[in-house]
């Protein structure tokens, strides 16, 4: 055990860069959920294909062999991507993000429609009816799908490890092959990301109380089938 | 580079053994993981307040990981112990373990939605606590949860490739081997990502069928 404690760098290292593309992941992801998910709830037909295109086609994708074409395929005809990590990023990002835009549209569905109907009666640009009255409301029932999607997404970035990137899950078969401790390195690695599982859920938390809060609303803590994966892991809201 | 058309006949038999192993793999895990995930979801309902939380934080701390440093730890550690099984055996178990723990929160909620006048009529007609659970609760909750159950197979199969890691040799495993061999990874990659979308997005039909042949409402 000692010795795999010794190597308390690499194993630093290998957080702070499942913490990365985890963080990276998440942003490029919401930023396409949030596309795509409005995209979705749009009134013109050919803006909702992008978002049926989009969601289908990255829901069907398992995240690692859209990062081995990345890795494997695209050079070869002429596309490179800069860097192993930025490739991660965009696969995690990409996939996640699928996910995230059925949420993001399925929330902004469920706003009831009354709320919709004030907005027109009280003659709301569609940019101020978003902005003011369903996003608001949609992004309370965004935020627990989206804690689930958070927690998917740090799970996926133990990918990177089979295209030689340095996480915690290299890191761990590193030290298993250097020191011999095979039960000792993989515990620990298990044990640390479930502790970054749990810090990152405190954070969801923490958001769905304080939204919660601004609108005035009690959270529950039950599960509901609405709310579980409608699609896969993590994704869905009750539609 | 230009696409191969001759190269990708070439290649499409060795992707299909590969394709084969990735079914056999999610099929089996899958019906571990339904298994499993009703014994998870019906031991969190049990009196003893030691097996809930035990249960419930085995669950959670098999979620809350990823499958590929537990793939790691069940090939490298389980032969320490004295227990040896084939790449495929750990990886089809690690699979059904690691979903089973998805499944028990379906089930849980299921059997929550459960209306609470059921309990209490099978409380006043004096059902024992079997014949509860078997003819009144399971056969309600189950049917409500199975378009939910249906997109974990999916989901499963999706997860599949990371089998790649302890070197089972399903889809991608043998679309890298081919490229390797070949140095041409351009045509057997984009021939995996075809069959995982065309295999995923049929099974979603399927079960979108299958949810309103079920859908209760």
């Amino acid at each position: 055990m000692s010795e795999v404690l010794d190597g308390y760098e690499q194993w630093l290292k290998g957080a702070w860069l499942t913490l990365q593309l985890t963080v990276y992941g998440s942003g490029v992801a919401l930023v396409l959920a949030l596309v795509f998910g409005l995209a979705g709830t749009s009134r013109h037909a050919w803006i909702r294909v992008l978002n049926r295109v989009y969601v289908e086609f990255f829901r069907g994708t398992a995240t690692l062999v859209l990062l081995f074409w990345f890795f494997y395929a695209l050079p070869l005809v002429g596309i490179r991507l800069n860097s192993t990590m930025f490739a991660a990023v965009l696969a995690l990002g990409l996939n996640i993000g699928a996910y995230g835009a059925e949420v993001v549209r399925g929330s902004i569905k469920a706003v009831p429609r009354a709320q919709y109907e004030a907005t027109i009666a009280l003659n709301f640009t569609p940019l101020q009816r978003m902005r003011r009255v369903l996003l608001p409301q949609g992004f309370a029932l965004m935020l627990p799908p989206f804690g689930n999607l958070l927690i998917e997404l740090m799970k996926g970035t133990a990918i990177v490890s089979l295209v030689g990137l340095t996480d915690l899950t290299t890191v761990s078969k590193n030290l298993q092959s250097s020191t011999g401790e095979t039960v000792a390195s993989f515990s620990l690695v298990l044990v640390i990301y479930f502790v970054i599982a749990q810090i990152l859920q405190l954070f969801v938390r923490f958001a769905e109380a304080r939204v919660d809060r601004m609108l005035g609303r009690r959270p529950s803590r039950e599960p509901e089938l609405g709310t579980l994966a409608a699609g896969a892991p993590g994704a869905g809201v009750a539609s | 580079m230009e696409w191969d058309w001759s190269y990708t006949g070439d290649i499409i038999p060795d992707l299909l053994r590969g394709l084969r192993y990735t079914v056999i793999a999610t099929l089996l895990g899958y019906l571990i993981a339904v298994v499993l995930g009703l014994v998870w979801a019906l031991l969190r309902r049990t009196p003893n307040v030691v097996v809930r939380q035990v249960v419930r934080w085995v669950t959670e701390f098999i979620r809350c990981t990823p499958l590929i440093p537990q793939l790691f730890f069940a090939f490298y550690v389980l032969p320490t112990w004295g227990l040896t099984f084939g790449k495929l055996t750990v990886g089809v178990l690690m699979l059904g373990i690691h979903y089973s723990t998805y499944m028990a929160e379906v089930y849980r909620a299921g059997i929550a939605d459960v209306p609470r006048g059921q309990w209490e009529a099978a409380k006043a007609l004096n059902l024992p606590r079997t014949r509860v659970w078997l003819d009144v609760v399971l056969p309600q909750a189950v049917r409500k949860v199975i378009p939910t159950l249906g997109n974990y197979l999916i989901a499963m199969f999706k997860d599949s490739p990371l089998l790649l890691a302890i070197g089972v040799p399903e889809l991608l495993t043998s679309a890298r081997s081919v490229g390797a061999r070949t140095f041409e990874y351009l045509e057997p990659m984009t021939m995996v990502g075809v069959l995982f979308i065309v295999v995923s997005v049929i099974s979603s039909i399927l079960l979108r069928r299958l949810e309103r042949h079920y859908a209760t409402n």
